[in-house]
């Protein structure tokens, strides 16, 4: 366990040093969020009403791009050899890296959201609940993601190939996470069984994405 | 990484050290005089005392933009003279910048709470200063994810430029793009001729605002020196070692 | 305690590396691997490492701890040095310590590699040799029997290799192995040599 906590720290660590990207995350959410109304118009009624399903986008889209650096660098410097060699299973080292990460970079989402929320004029009522959505979706949206950083780390391929891979598989978590985020403003569907599915998909996603990510590098970093 | 790049900061730092105090002192008593008229200011008749959130927000909206007009003038001097200092006088404006363009949209979103209904509409004036900020966090993580400060200071310097430079056609678009969208019944806020009862006290804050913004960028400044120093410092540790 | 292989064979993108490989390394000895470039030296390392699968062959490890993977007992020093540069140096070599089963002392490590006086500083301003000389501290303060050193001398000027060479005496003394892949002499007396790259090249079947 000790490894693992100490893998823990040292991802956390990097992320808020210098050149760790951290917070870069939450800016590209804050920028994706505050474009849209530049796109569609400021009207407040229209705004209130699409902004769960634009908070979910930008969630999205910050989750995926800041990924590609995860097994990247530590390939890159030959860490990830010893990451391999280390008696802790692999499995376990890269859920412990996608916890980190998503500490660092998805927990930070979830943070602001309500206040990008007051940009969106959602009211503070209903932004529990989209913040309750994205706290239970975006480490599914990690995770799944997970499998991408993986690949696209073996295929030496950047940050667009790792989008590509893994956006479809992402559509059932936005499905479900602005779903239940509607139901709890507008209905007519109660919160409770999109949310239900949602959490499920993260747990899901929670077991399959370190199963398919450690595969991905035992075969391709040979 | 020479002695010399350390010459002419350690009389810069010296200055800094003898001035602070002064300005700090200046800094509160601004302060004190510009808060206690801003209190005794007459209420708006449509607003009330709403409307005092304006002395705040004002200066602080006046000094957003100073901000990314000094950190202009130091990217000149980092693209065209090389000066040492030109550069860390940019990266310690970044931040207070950034602060002080929150404040201004923080007081503007509780300004418009009871006239708009709403924490924030899309007015023209708060989303252009929205956007400012959003670049003064870019240029932050610019120089917050580059670790070599020289290639950090440079890259910034392009990014400011380039800003000023946008910034009037960014103004003007979100100004277009509002009048093409916005209800007429938004307040708009800032009438032609301002009674020289509110007038005396928004100028007395503006100048405390802006001592402020002098004393923490000298201090600033200053921290930026020393941490510049003790990396060479540790540079050169590595290299004897 | 006894490393042995019989028979390795390594494909790698559709190339067959090597063929026929075999060897024995007991406790107290060294191995050193030879060849031309592209003979397969590295490939060999990782291969014993756990990091590329063989193709062909046997590979055992008598006499270790039966519940870990001969990977796990031992130590792996590619061409790559794993430091992070935004960490100190004693950030880097205390988390490689922790996550690959401390047990050493890692400030022992740093004097033995002549970096205590770095210990603060970010490993972003150290060079190239240093960089290494904090990769090879991580073989002391982690104690594994199997040393894997690719190139361990690349970077390292005289009296690094000179500091290096003893630490490895002393390793063998306490009854490690190493394998060492070189161009040239890494500064062991007792090595003995594995010569690749002697076999036909085929395609894989």
């Amino acid at each position: 366990m000790s490894a693992l906590k100490a893998l823990l720290i040292r991802d956390m660590k990097l992320a808020f040093r210098v050149g760790g990207g951290a917070l870069i995350g939450a800016l590209f959410f804050l920028i994706v969020v505050v474009l849209t109304p530049f796109a569609i118009g400021p009207d407040l009624a229209l705004l209130s009403r699409i902004g769960p399903a634009i908070l979910w986008l930008g969630a999205l889209l910050a989750s995926l791009l800041t990924l590609d650096r995860l097994f990247a660098a530590d390939y890159e410097d030959g860490s990830l050899d010893l990451i391999m060699t280390g008696r802790a299973q692999l499995e376990l080292a890269i859920l412990t890296k996608a916890l980190a990460h998503w500490l660092t970079t998805g927990l930070p989402l979830v943070i602001i959201a309500p206040l990008l929320g007051l940009l969106l004029n959602i009211d503070l009522a209903a932004m529990k609940y989209v913040a309750l959505t994205l706290l239970a979706g975006t480490p599914a949206l990690t995770f799944i993601g997970l499998i991408g950083a993986a690949l696209s780390v073996t295929l030496r391929r950047g940050g667009l190939l790792l989008a590509v891979l893994v956006l479809p598989l992402t559509i059932p978590v936005l499905i479900f996470g602005v779903a239940a985020a509607n139901s709890a403003i507008i209905g007519p569907v109660p919160f409770g069984p999109p949310f239900t599915i949602l959490c499920g998909l993260s747990l899901a996603s929670l077991v399959i994405g370190p199963l398919a990510a450690a595969a991905a590098l035992r075969h391709g970093l040979e | 990484m020479s002695f010399i790049d350390l010459a002419n900061p350690t009389r810069f730092l010296a200055l800094v050290q003898r001035l602070l105090p002064w300005l700090a002192a200046a800094t509160v008593l601004a302060f004190a005089a510009g808060l206690a008229m801003a209190f005794n200011a007459p209420d708006d008749y449509q607003q009330g005392a709403t409307v005092k959130i304006m002395f705040l927000h004002v200066p602080a909206a006046w000094l957003s933009m100073f901000g990314w007009a000094l950190m202009s003038m130091a990217a000149l001097g980092t693209l065209v003279w090389r000066h040492p200092l030109a550069d860390v006088a940019a990266k310690a404006a970044a931040p207070i910048g950034a602060a002080f363009t929150l404040m201004c949209l923080v007081t503007g979103s509780l300004w418009g709470r009871p006239m708009w209904g709403a924490f924030w509409v899309w007015d023209a004036r708060l989303t252009s200063v929205l956007v400012l900020f959003l670049m003064y966090l870019g240029l932050m993580a610019l120089y917050w994810t580059t670790e070599d400060p020289a290639r950090a200071s440079r890259a910034a310097a392009i990014l400011t430029l380039v800003g000023a430079i946008n910034l009037p056609v960014i103004k003007f678009s979100v100004d277009w793009w509002n009048t093409l969208h916005q209800p007429a019944s938004v307040i708009r806020l800032g009438a032609p001729a301002i009674h020289p009862a509110i007038l005396t006290p928004l100028l007395v804050m503006a100048l405390a605002f802006a001592l402020l913004f002098l004393t923490l960028h000298l201090a600033a400044m200053r921290n930026e020196i020393l941490r510049r120093r003790v990396r060479t410092l540790q540079l050169m540790k590595a290299d004897n070692a | 305690m006894r490393l042995w292989a019989e028979n390795l064979a390594c494909v790698r993108g559709g190339r067959r590396v090597f063929a026929g490989v075999g060897f024995a390394v007991g406790a107290g000895e060294a191995l050193l691997v030879t060849g031309r470039n592209g003979a397969g030296k590295s490939s060999l390392l990782r291969l014993i490492a756990g990091l590329v699968r063989h193709a062909e062959g046997r590979l055992g490890l008598d006499a270790g701890e039966a519940e870990l993977s001969i990977g796990e007992q031992a130590h792996y020093l590619g061409h790559q040095d794993a430091v992070k540069p935004s960490l100190s140096v004693a950030e880097n070599l205390v988390f490689w310590s922790a996550y690959l089963g401390g047990g050493g002392s890692c400030e022992a490590a740093l004097s033995a590699a002549g970096l205590s006086e770095l210990a603060e500083l970010p490993a972003a301003y150290l060079s190239a040799g240093q960089k290494r000389r904090l990769s090879i501290a991580r073989l002391i303060a982690v104690p594994r029997p199997i040393w894997l050193l690719d190139e361990p001398t690349s970077a390292l000027d005289a009296s690094a290799q000179s500091q290096l060479a003893a630490l490895m005496r002393t390793h063998l003394d306490g009854g490690g192995m190493i394998l060492a892949a070189a161009h040239g002499s890494i500064g062991l007396e007792r090595a003995r040599e594995l010569r690749l790259g002697f076999e036909e090249f085929g395609p894989a079947t």
